[in-house]
């Protein structure tokens, strides 16, 4: 790595004495000798083991449960159904006041996506717990499913999530986030080129070294202590507090060594359950995804599509944007409302543009609920974007790398969402690019500053 | 049939934090009897070195060295409230928390050291070291080991602090979209260099080289772990992951890393990182949060340098020798 401190020479200053050092970090030894103590490495007395029984089927009404070969089997201690769950109906951004709640934490009369959580099974080991699930026997009528989100958004599609009522979210602003910014029609028929193209993307997983879980134990003054790996401790907390109706104090969470998040161990799935089997049976509980599970049933990264129309001058200029996002958030909200806002916010990329029209819609369909993951909301955005740019770029003849110095947004231009500029160093990037990558561009845009001029 | 080469360039920004806010973290700090300093908090280090961070942050504030700072956190029974750790706002939202709360705590221990020396708390300074000084005359001296001793058993002082940074939400007006949805942004420039086999659709990133401008590198090697692992993940991203490779159908999922491919020791990019700092204003000694951001711009770019490359667009990620194969099968037919 190198720090080009030449750039923004006048604002940095090499005044400090911790802070830019590079100092060791106090939590690699214990790593690299594996002596840091992870959730799992906690081990009880009579810890039990927590098995899911998960839906087979995309979409399907549950007609009956039948449990009672699997509280047979040798080992098992507690069988779960939705019954068992005091708030079962949920939805985790709940908190910042952002419902419905449309998610049950085991399955309800109905399934919404192949994974779901339908039974929870607590033996003492976890092969036990493994064949008690698959002696549960749930009878399901497969109703029709719906993967595609063009499809989902039709007429007569079938009905995802009823929760919702329609297989989008609705914001304030209605179906999408809407940002409107000049005129988008009158820059498009201004342009001497008109290009649009849709762009899309597959869920991906997170792929942490540590898998999704906790230990849970009761402890003898009638509190529960939560050993988990979550990103975010007391939206876990909360949550888990909400549907267990049960008060925050009697709650104790400790993570905080967690091996790897990147947005996959935010959404408060395996604690509120491992917690309500501490409950119920008086012992320790474990709940700790498979690989299996931690690829197919924890929230992925969402597939988006994002369909971007440009108008473009001969000399350059970007005069209007219009983007049309499409977040699949699977069956269940999760974070997906907040990432396809967080998009409304990101568009039209880093670049001075007087006529946009951005709409972004979150859309419900009958696969594994999406959720953050690492550049939520911006990432697929940001391929899209940047894809777009060296196309047009290439339409109008012109180097890619230039093109980008002509629409690059500086201090105190004014942004489509109404906020100027500040603190800009895409130009700077640029400069410093074209020198490393040995990619020339014409003098003038090395002369350029994010500054704004005479200020 | 030939291996072909290309390049591409992708430019971009990333909001700091989460977004339109309503996003709070608060910290304490305090001194233990012989002035080592805690810092208690509930934020959660996901393995990028958070701990270490505070750890340095709170002794820039206090003006000790870092190994006198411990750093106690993700416990809800005494770490303060902390929004999680996402969103790229780790750094900047627990480290602001952190110097208000080290800066109360520090205002404290130069008061307890004023009444040793019997001078006025604004004529001290630190040394860096461990000790306070009478600002030009540094032979009058006290040890902060002696000042914490003072404060526990004879000044009965808390040597300690409360620290909290609240972003305000902001609500999107429903017409226009106006809303403060970050607090500052990071920026980055790629250029890519890939090889495609025409024959096979593979493709080889040979180098990447990233321009990352992140406000400030707090540790600069930390900064450089992250960087380098985040760029990897956006080659990977673009070139090879996929829970469900032929959305929206949902057959053909990985459930393991047998299945779910991702570049291996041997498919490793030439990786070079280069950081610009523009402290940003309301940044932890001009911090910015490039968690999220360092993975995004080597998408494009290998998308725009294998079109380079061989002169089809792949506009459906990821970019698979299948896609690829596909596309110039089409472009031949044509």
């Amino acid at each position: 790595m190198e720090l080009r401190k030449n750039y923004f020479a006048d604002v940095r200053k090499d005044d400090l004495h911790e802070v830019g050092q590079p100092r060791p970090r106090s939590d690699s030894p214990g790593h690299v000798t594996g002596k840091t103590a992870f959730f799992a490495d906690r081990n009880f007395p009579g810890m039990l083991h927590l098995k899911m029984v998960r839906s087979p089927h995309h979409h399907a009404r549950i007609r009956s449960i039948d449990t009672s070969e699997a509280e047979k089997h040798p080992g098992v201690v507690k069988v779960l159904t939705a019954k068992d769950v005091p708030h079962n109906v949920y939805t985790i951004l709940i908190l910042i006041q952002i419902g419905p709640e449309d998610e049950t934490v085991l399955a309800d009369g109905k399934v919404r996506w192949k994974g779901e959580a339908v039974v929870a099974v607590l033996a003492e080991t976890e092969r036990a717990a493994q064949e008690a699930a698959a002696k549960v026997k749930v009878d399901y009528e497969v109703l029709p499913a719906v993967f595609d989100m063009e499809e989902a958004l039709k007429p007569g599609a079938p009905l995802v999530n009823e929760y919702h009522g329609r297989n989008y979210y609705l914001y304030d602003s209605g179906e999408c986030r809407k940002v409107r910014f000049g005129d988008v029609e009158a820059g498009f028929a201004g342009a001497d080129h008109i290009l649009e193209q849709s762009y899309q993307s597959s869920p991906i997983e997170h792929a942490p070294t540590e898998t999704t879980g906790c230990v849970v134990v009761p402890e003898g003054n009638d509190r529960f202590t939560c050993y988990t790996n979550t990103q975010a401790m007391f939206f876990t907390l909360d949550n888990a507090s909400i549907i267990l109706q049960m008060p925050g104090s009697k709650l104790h969470f400790v993570g905080g060594t967690v091996g790897g998040g990147f947005g996959g161990k935010v959404d408060v799935i395996v604690e509120p359950i491992a917690i309500l089997g501490a409950k119920l049976t008086g012992r320790p509980v474990s709940f700790i995804y498979s690989r299996e599970e931690e690829m197919q049933i924890s929230s992925p990264r969402a597939a988006e599509k994002v369909v971007i129309k440009d108008g473009v001058m001969k000399d350059g200029r970007i005069i209007a944007r219009k983007v049309t996002g499409y977040t699949d958030a699977g069956a269940y909200s999760r974070h997906s409302p907040y990432g396809a806002q967080k998009g409304a916010g990101h568009y039209p990329g880093p670049y001075t543009i007087p006529n946009v029209w951005i709409d972004t819609y979150c859309v419900y369909t009958n696969r594994t609920p999406s959720s953050a993951m690492r550049g939520f909301g911006v990432t697929i955005g940001d391929f899209a974007l940047e894809v777009q740019m060296d196309r047009l770029a290439r339409l109008i003849g012109m180097d890619p790398l230039e093109f980008r110095f002509i629409n690059a947004y500086r201090d105190g231009d004014m942004k489509a969402h109404r906020q100027p500029t500040e603190g800009a160093a895409l130009i700077e990037c640029m400069q410093e690019a074209s020198r490393a990558a040995n990619w020339p561009v014409a003098e003038k845009y090395m002369a350029m500053s994010s500054y704004v001029k005479g200020a | 049939m030939a291996i072909r080469r290309g390049r591409g360039v992708a430019a971009i920004n990333y909001p700091t934090g989460m977004n339109l806010g309503g996003d709070p973290t608060q910290a304490l700090v305090h001194s233990t009897p012989t002035g080592n300093f805690m810092v208690t908090l509930s934020s959660v280090d996901l393995g990028q070195g958070m701990k270490q961070i505070m750890a340095q942050i709170c002794a820039e504030t206090i003006g000790v060295p870092t190994d006198r700072v411990v750093v106690d956190t993700a416990d809800t029974d005494t770490g303060p409230h902390c929004m999680g750790t996402f969103a790229s706002r780790g750094t900047h939202r627990a480290g602001n928390a952190v110097i208000q709360a080290a800066k109360e705590a520090r205002q404290v221990m130069l008061e307890v050291a004023a009444e040793e020396l019997e001078v006025n708390a604004s004529d001290l300074e630190t040394d860096g070291q461990g000790n306070i000084l009478v600002k030009g005359a540094p032979q009058k001296s006290i040890s902060i080991f002696d000042v914490a001793l003072s404060a526990h058993f004879k000044r009965g002082r808390s040597i300690s602090g409360r620290g909290m940074f609240l972003i305000p939400r902001s609500y999107p007006e429903k017409e226009t979209g106006a809303m403060k949805p970050s607090t500052c942004y990071a920026h980055a420039c790629t250029v890519a260099e890939v090889e495609v086999d025409d024959e096979t659709g593979e493709v080889t990133v040979l180098t990447v080289k990233n321009v990352f401008e992140i406000g400030r590198a707090l540790n600069p090697k930390m900064v450089e772990q992250q960087l380098v692992g985040g760029s990897w993940m956006g080659i990977s991203h673009a070139l090879y992951e996929t829970t469900e490779p032929y959305y929206p159908n949902r057959d053909h999922g990985g459930t393991d890393f047998n299945q779910y491919l991702m570049p291996g020791p041997g498919d490793l990019a030439e990786t070079e990182i280069i950081v610009l700092e523009r402290p940003s204003a309301d940044g932890p000694y001009g911090a910015k949060g490039p968690g999220e951001m360092c993975a995004n711009p080597q998408i494009p770019a290998v998308a725009n340098a294998v079109f380079d490359a061989v002169g089809v667009r792949i506009d459906t990620l990821p970019i698979t020798p299948e896609r690829i194969l596909r596309a110039l099968k089409a472009q031949a037919a044509n």
